[in-house]
């Protein structure tokens, strides 16, 4: 049963310090595991309900931006870096893997929308537990030009095929702030055929 | 293009020989609701001291330093389950330190251990590793293991690891299985041959007769995968002793060398850059000439086809015990098959056949220890313990018994393992009728392939019988 809205955990940060409000777990009482051939006690269930507390640091402005409708990766600038001068980096790192210099921000949204493009994919009806997604699940790698890595993500609508064009839509109403927030949709999809709550 | 300097790539040294000593597994199944890790962990440890003729008090004495293989807590609710085992062994006042890469948890376990009698630390050692998968509900295990991903970047993705591996799959299949029935054949023939073999081993949970047809009409998980070409999910627990010569010709007249080279690659597929093919000894800049006109979209290296930890691996373990050809060096080998095509993948990783064409060595019958077909010898059987796929992937333990799997075979007692009708019966297991031996006949040296995930980790462990060596020390 989905907890009602005082049964939620909430977490702000003022002056520098998390300030959690609200429940973050409902104790339920164990039970007994009994082998019914035996009628013998082999065990108990050990119920938890936890809410972890998690910084997502600097590339918080990336979850940030999704529900803003952008795409921004992040790109080495650092002119003495020997292999990855100029990469351009989505998934977005913080660091240059090879430098460990700060890498800059880099706007890839339009890129995304002109390039995107299905490198890999696959669709299955499995899922594990607190899944957010619809199933089939249709997971996609897509490529971008003049971007050195290929971002794991879902396509929304259609079937997926290597080598079709994609576009990238995003939860702009209602974000969840996590990378489910970025899905990717057939270049020519109609807006009417977008999942709740995205945009273009 | 990605590079690696000399310095990386220079070839690990060992400051002193190191022998296996024994080895030891527990059965394996998908769940043990009436055992507790303890149990099986110490069953593992028995069955090491009875092979070598000892009580497990007597060979505890010997033990100096511990290496616990156990890679997932969060699914027992146990921080610091190593120490728990490690106090239930009864093993203090030893320095003892668990060990966590995924998959290849238990090959790690052993590279462990193996440094420290290399470097003088310790004379003997235990590499002990374990996993039990079995005390939360599937769907909840599903999300602990999809947990191993990046929890920002994927893991919200479906909670769902196959998924992700999945990908990896799609690319192979099309490009370089380019959809061919005969390919699918082919990976199929690879879940007869491990099921089939896992009819043989008593520890084994996953043994079946089945047909390629079987496999090919099996339920879809994500196509091109179907259930019978993924691997088991299981609990259970092995061990291997390594020591130094003095130790090790103490405690058995036929102890192994041993050798083990581990490699990584990022946690994300999605991070994986283009660069050249690092080379295995067997191959050379020719091998790859003309490698994206061949296979159209193959280009990219490792891309989502190939596993640069797992060639890593093969590359420093190969140098280091002097190996040039697995198929001709080697005489028998356990890989990861976590899926038939990744078991495909890592043919061509370890160098048993160049990228691009790793299906013909289970179509040449290499594979095999007698091909179904011709009736022919293998050049270089694998997975005759019945693998991931047929006998278990109790994931902290895997490493460990594709190992003592291998040690059996060079040792030459692969039977006293397998055939003994009292352990059938002990665990449970109705032996077949037409149960029959695959010790190999004569073998000397083999290699077991220990592999994370998506290719974060991966360790090549080499055996062989000292008077067999390739290289001298
Ligand atoms: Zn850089």
């Amino acid at each position: 049963m989905p907890k009602t809205e005082n049964e939620k955990g909430y977490v702000n940060i003022v002056k520098g310090r998390y300030k959690p409000k609200g429940k973050f777990h409902i104790i339920e009482k164990n039970q007994p595991i009994f082998d019914k051939d035996t009628g013998k006690l082999a065990g108990v269930t050990n119920p938890r309900d936890m809410t972890y507390i998690h910084s997502y640091g600097g590339e918080a402005i990336f979850f940030e931006s999704l529900g803003k409708g952008k795409l921004i990766a992040t790109r080495c600038e650092n002119e003495k870096c020997e292999t990855a001068y100029k990469s351009i980096f989505m998934p977005f790192r913080i660091y240059c893997p090879d430098c460990l210099r700060k890498t800059n921000l880099y706007d890839l949204t339009e890129t995304a929308r002109k390039t995107a493009k299905i490198h890999s994919y696959i669709i299955t009806h499995r899922s594990g537990a607190f899944n957010m997604l619809n199933k089939p699940i249709k997971f996609i790698n897509v490529e971008f030009d003049g971007v050195c890595t290929i971002l794991m993500s879902y396509l929304s609508y259609g079937d997926p095929e290597i080598g079709m064009r994609v576009v990238p839509i995003f939860k702009t109403k209602d974000p969840t702030y996590t990378i489910i927030d970025l899905s990717f949709v057939p270049e020519g999809t109609p807006e009417s055929k977008l999942p709740e709550g995205f945009t273009f | 293009m990605i590079k690696f300097s000399d310095e990386q790539l220079k070839i690990p040294k060992m400051a002193r020989p190191v022998y296996l000593v024994t080895a030891g597994m527990s059965k394996f199944d998908r769940a043990f609701p009436k055992s507790r890790t303890e149990e099986l962990v110490i069953q593992a440890f028995t069955a090491a001291s009875d092979f070598i003729k000892m009580t497990p008090a007597e060979l505890k004495k010997y033990i100096h330093t511990c290496y616990y293989g156990h890679f997932a807590d969060h699914f027992g609710d146990q921080l610091l389950g190593e120490a728990v085992i490690h106090d239930r062994l009864g093993l203090d006042p030893l320095g003892n330190i668990g060990i966590k890469t995924g998959g290849a948890t238990g090959g790690s376990t052993l590279w462990e251990a193996v440094k420290t009698v290399a470097s003088g630390y310790s004379d003997c050692t235990l590499a002990m590793g374990w996993e039990r998968m079995d005390e939360v509900p599937t769907d909840e295990g599903n999300h602990l293991i999809s947990a191993a991903a990046d929890k920002d970047w994927e893991t919200p993705l479906g909670h769902i690891y196959t998924g992700y591996y999945a990908v990896m799959a799609q690319r192979y299949w099309k490009i370089f299985g380019k959809e061919e029935d005969s390919f699918r054949d082919t990976m199929a023939e690879i879940a007869v041959k491990n099921r089939g073999y896992a009819r043989m081993n008593p520890h084994a949970h996953g043994p079946m007769k089945i047909t390629i047809e079987d496999v090919k009409n099996s339920p879809i998980i994500a196509y091109p995968l179907r259930a019978l070409d993924c691997c088991l999910m299981s609990v259970g627990a092995a061990c291997g002793i390594v020591a130094d010569e003095k130790i090790a010709y103490e405690l058995t007249d036929n102890p192994l060398r041993v050798w083990v080279g581990a490699g990584s690659h990022t946690l994300r597929v999605a991070d994986r850059r283009d660069m050249k093919i690092p080379l295995l000894p067997n191959e050379t800049e020719e091998t790859y000439k003309n490698f994206g006109e061949k296979y159209p979209g193959g280009d990219r290296y490792p891309g989502f086809t190939s596993f640069l930890a797992a060639r890593i691996a093969a590359y420093y373990a190969y140098h280091m015990a002097g190996i040039i050809d697995p198929c001709e060096d080697l005489d028998v080998i356990e890989l990861h098959d976590a899926f038939t095509i990744s078991d495909i993948q890592s043919y061509e990783d370890v160098g048993l056949r160049p990228y691009g064409e790793g299906r013909h060595y289970i179509e040449s019958g290499d594979g095999y220890l007698k091909d179904p077909k011709t009736g022919k010898k293998g050049r270089l059987p694998s997975n005759l313990s019945g693998g991931l796929i047929g006998c278990m992937h109790a994931v902290g333990a895997t490493g460990l018994m594709q190992v003592a799997e291998i040690a059996y075979h060079l040792w030459n007692r692969w039977d006293e393992i397998h055939e003994p009708k009292e352990k059938w019966k002990a665990f449970g297991r109705e032996k077949p009728k037409d149960w029959e031996s695959l010790q190999v006949p004569g073998a000397k040296r083999g290699l077991a392939i220990s592999h994370a995930g998506v290719g974060s980790h991966v360790t090549a462990s080499i055996l062989m019988h000292p008077d067999h060596l390739l290289k001298e020390d």
